[in-house]
């Protein structure tokens, strides 16, 4: 095997804020710097890219010294949360944006799809689309001439071909431009996850034909994803991207440990200190937070683990009877499930002044993979009252285990379902 | 890796190249884009209309109505003996030719930044394709000029058409190249900061002043002429509308001097723009 892309000390620098008055001082100091041999002032500066502080600088860094090599065939997932730099790196490659510093070196012709249907005219026709699209990749007339009845094959748009592809419905219309990229000449492959929208069949096409593309004809795919869930279905190879650096690189089998590892925690907890913090005159919500058994604050949990969620809150009014619940939501917006303190003794009796904890578990083998946002309220049943509702307070991924040692056994493809529960089976032989 | 100093690669990406690695290599195994965008920009010019590339007859005959009127008839300014719908009709077709090309390619990154920040192909492909698109529309407005000339040809007008005529694709390329190196050095300073494209929408309409389109070279007092003589447009004008018509001024080494000016401006900006398509995307 082949080395096809070496990436080396790659790193990318932007500036925040608005550009106005102030970026033209910037340029010409930057000039002037350069017109005598110095090397660029604010490329000294910048800090490492941490949406959650609050920086000194208006330059950060995307990226910060990425170094890895790709091996041809392989099928590579960049994960890592939003802002972790993944679209930076995937701008580089694909040539949209030119690095700070630092180089990549790349064997053979590279195709990229950051999104489908890049270019489309919604006044064209879907075959002069075809043409469009497949040129804008990068394709000759030829070449697109001779795949073109297995595009539209696989798109499966034959019908429509000569209709202007603003008449196509959304599902047909990611087909044919999903369908033009996949079957592209190149050799090394850049797909940003948006590919794996539209329906469920689809999807599954796509991905087989992405593992297809690797697999048969020994292309090369860069996938780049914040979905653990599909990099562990697609990938061969997983890097693990944090505040600009790496955080791992390894197979996908040994990435899942290093993933469950690192912090990825930016909405697993919330504080509010000030008067903007949900509540009223009578309670005021003081904290959220997600975290394992050990109470270990954790934005990504197994799926076999249970999961706890805690509300910090302060009573401000003596005296006053109310119940905690929450509402949990899949990344679809769907209403797993609600519940309310029925259990605790607290939940009966006029409270005194003072902060207090509540916490909640949620068994672990119960929730479905992906991620899922928690509302939190304290209310009362009568009279019917409510004191806070905090929609989207925090959020968690849960992350299958593939160890069959979950619902899923050893089955390993796609599991749908809102909640995977392990269930009893009994099985008798009647006669 | 013991031997990746010796290795070739096919793509080295680096932050720094160049001022004059141009990647015009590049630029022509893309030629199917190019041919294919323009042939969208023309489809989809004329999609729900019911005139279609009518529409192309109609502006600059218009546009010579009033040109007719206002400066010809109105403010009575000659036009070197030719008929003066003739003679607005040729200079402005040149003109509109070389305003088509500025406008078009000037907005090049602005325009094209959601296409531009998904993939990656020669950024000079879009700006080629206006000017030949535009060369496409100056072909149909030609065919309007050329019905006028018949129109009065019949009537008995003598258009003293000679070896002159032979300036005429000379102009309009050269016209067609400085549309795009001005559209392109434009495109490429207005990506970061926006206050050139203030500037173009009032700067185009003023260079015509500056450009007999409405008016000959002839008619302007010498002290001007000088200062006229500075933009390349009048000796391109003027050629042209000799080379059609068989009156204006024919001066080669000042067509000379257009060309110059052009290529050098062209290099310029070519080199220019090739610098702002690597990184305008975080700025833009």
């Amino acid at each position: 095997m082949s080395t096809v892309i070496q990436v080396s000390n790659l790193s990318k620098q932007y500036r925040l804020g608005q550009v106005g008055t102030g970026s033209l001082s910037h340029d010409i100091n930057r000039l002037w710097h350069r017109a005598w041999g110095k090397e660029d002032p604010y490329l000294k500066i910048g800090e490492e890219n941490n949406r959650e502080t609050k920086g000194n600088s208006d330059y950060v860094w995307a990226l910060k010294d990425i170094n890895f090599d790709i091996e041809q065939g392989d099928r590579v997932g960049i994960i890592g949360r939003n802002g972790a730099g993944k679209s930076t790196l995937l701008k580089i490659l694909s040539r949209t944006t030119s690095p700070t510093s630092g180089s990549v070196k790349i064997k053979g012709k590279v195709a990229s799809l950051l999104e489908v249907g890049t270019g489309f005219h919604p006044d064209l026709s879907g075959r002069d689309n075809v043409f469009l699209n497949g040129a804008i990749l990068g394709m000759s007339r030829k070449d697109i001439k001779s795949r073109f009845d297995e595009i539209v094959d696989f798109a499966g748009v034959e019908r429509y071909i000569d209709t202007p592809v603003k008449r196509y419905s959304s599902g047909m219309y990611v087909r044919l431009a999903f369908a033009v990229a996949a079957y592209l000449e190149s050799d090394i492959l850049i797909v940003d996850e948006v590919l794996a929208v539209g329906d469920h069949e689809f999807q599954k096409r796509c991905l087989g034909k992405l593992s297809d593309v690797s697999n048969k004809e020994g292309r090369t795919v860069i996938f780049v994803s914040h979905n653990m869930d599909a990099v562990l279905r697609l990938c061969s190879h997983a890097i693990i991207l944090n505040n600009g650096k790496i955080n791992g690189y390894s197979n996908t089998n040994n990435i899942i440990d290093t993933y469950l590892k690192s912090d990825f925690g930016t909405t697993s907890l919330r504080r509010w200190t000030d008067d903007s913090a949900p509540g009223n005159q009578v309670v005021r919500l003081k904290e959220v937070v997600v975290h394992d058994e050990d109470y270990n604050r954790n934005e990504t949990f197994n799926i076999t683990k249970r999961v706890g969620i805690t509300m910090t809150y302060e009573v401000l009014q003596e005296d006053v009877i109310f119940t905690h619940g929450i509402n949990l939501y899949n990344s679809q917006g769907l209403n797993i499930l609600n519940s309310h303190d029925i259990v605790s003794e607290l939940r009966k009796f006029p409270r005194k002044k003072g902060v207090y904890s509540s916490t909640s578990w949620i068994p672990g083998n119960f929730l479905a993979e992906g991620t899922v946002v928690v509302g939190v309220a304290i209310f009362n049943h009568k009279p019917f009252h409510i004191h806070f509702h905090e929609l989207d307070a925090v959020a968690f991924n849960v992350v299958d285990s593939f160890a069959g040692d979950a619902a899923r056994g050893d089955y390993v493809e796609g599991f749908p379902g809102i909640v995977r529960p392990i269930l009893n089976w009994e099985t008798e032989k009647s006669n | 890796m013991p031997d990746t100093q010796t290795e070739s690669w096919d793509l080295i990406i680096q932050p720094k190249t160049s001022w004059f690695n141009l990647r015009l290599n590049e630029l022509w195994s893309y030629r199917d884009l190019l041919f294919i965008m323009v042939k969208r920009d023309f489809i989809a010019a004329y999609k729900q209309t019911i005139l279609g590339p009518l529409w192309h007859f109609l502006q600059p005959l218009f546009t010579t109505i009033v040109f007719v009127i206002v400066f010809g008839r109105i403010a009575r300014i000659p036009t070197d003996n030719i008929p003066q719908p003739l003679f607005y009709l040729c200079g402005l077709t040149l003109w509109n030719y070389f305003s088509a090309c500025l406008n078009g390619t000037s907005n090049t990154f602005i325009a094209n930044a959601g296409i531009f920040g998904k993939v990656y192909f020669p950024r000079l492909i879009i700006p080629l394709s206006v000017v030949i698109s535009n060369a496409i529309k100056l072909g149909i407005q030609f065919l309007l000029l050329l019905a006028m000339m018949a129109w009065y040809a019949v009537k008995g007008y003598d258009f003293h058409i000679g070896l002159n005529i032979l300036w005429i694709p000379v102009v309009i390329i050269i016209v067609a190249l400085l549309g795009l190196a001005m559209g392109i050095l434009i495109s490429a300073l207005t990506t970061k900061y926006r206050d050139m494209t203030v500037l173009m929408s009032f700067a185009v309409q003023l260079l015509m002043y500056a450009t007999p389109v409405i008016y000959p070279l002839s008619f302007i007092p010498e002290k001007y002429k000088n200062l006229i003589g500075l933009n390349p447009l009048t000796w391109l004008t003027e050629a042209f509308r000799n080379g059609l018509l068989g009156n204006g001024l024919v001066d080669i080494s000042m067509i000379g001097y257009s060309v110059l000016v052009t290529l050098l401006l062209l290099l310029a900006s070519i080199m220019i723009f090739s610098k702002v398509e690597k990184t305008f995307m975080d700025t833009v």
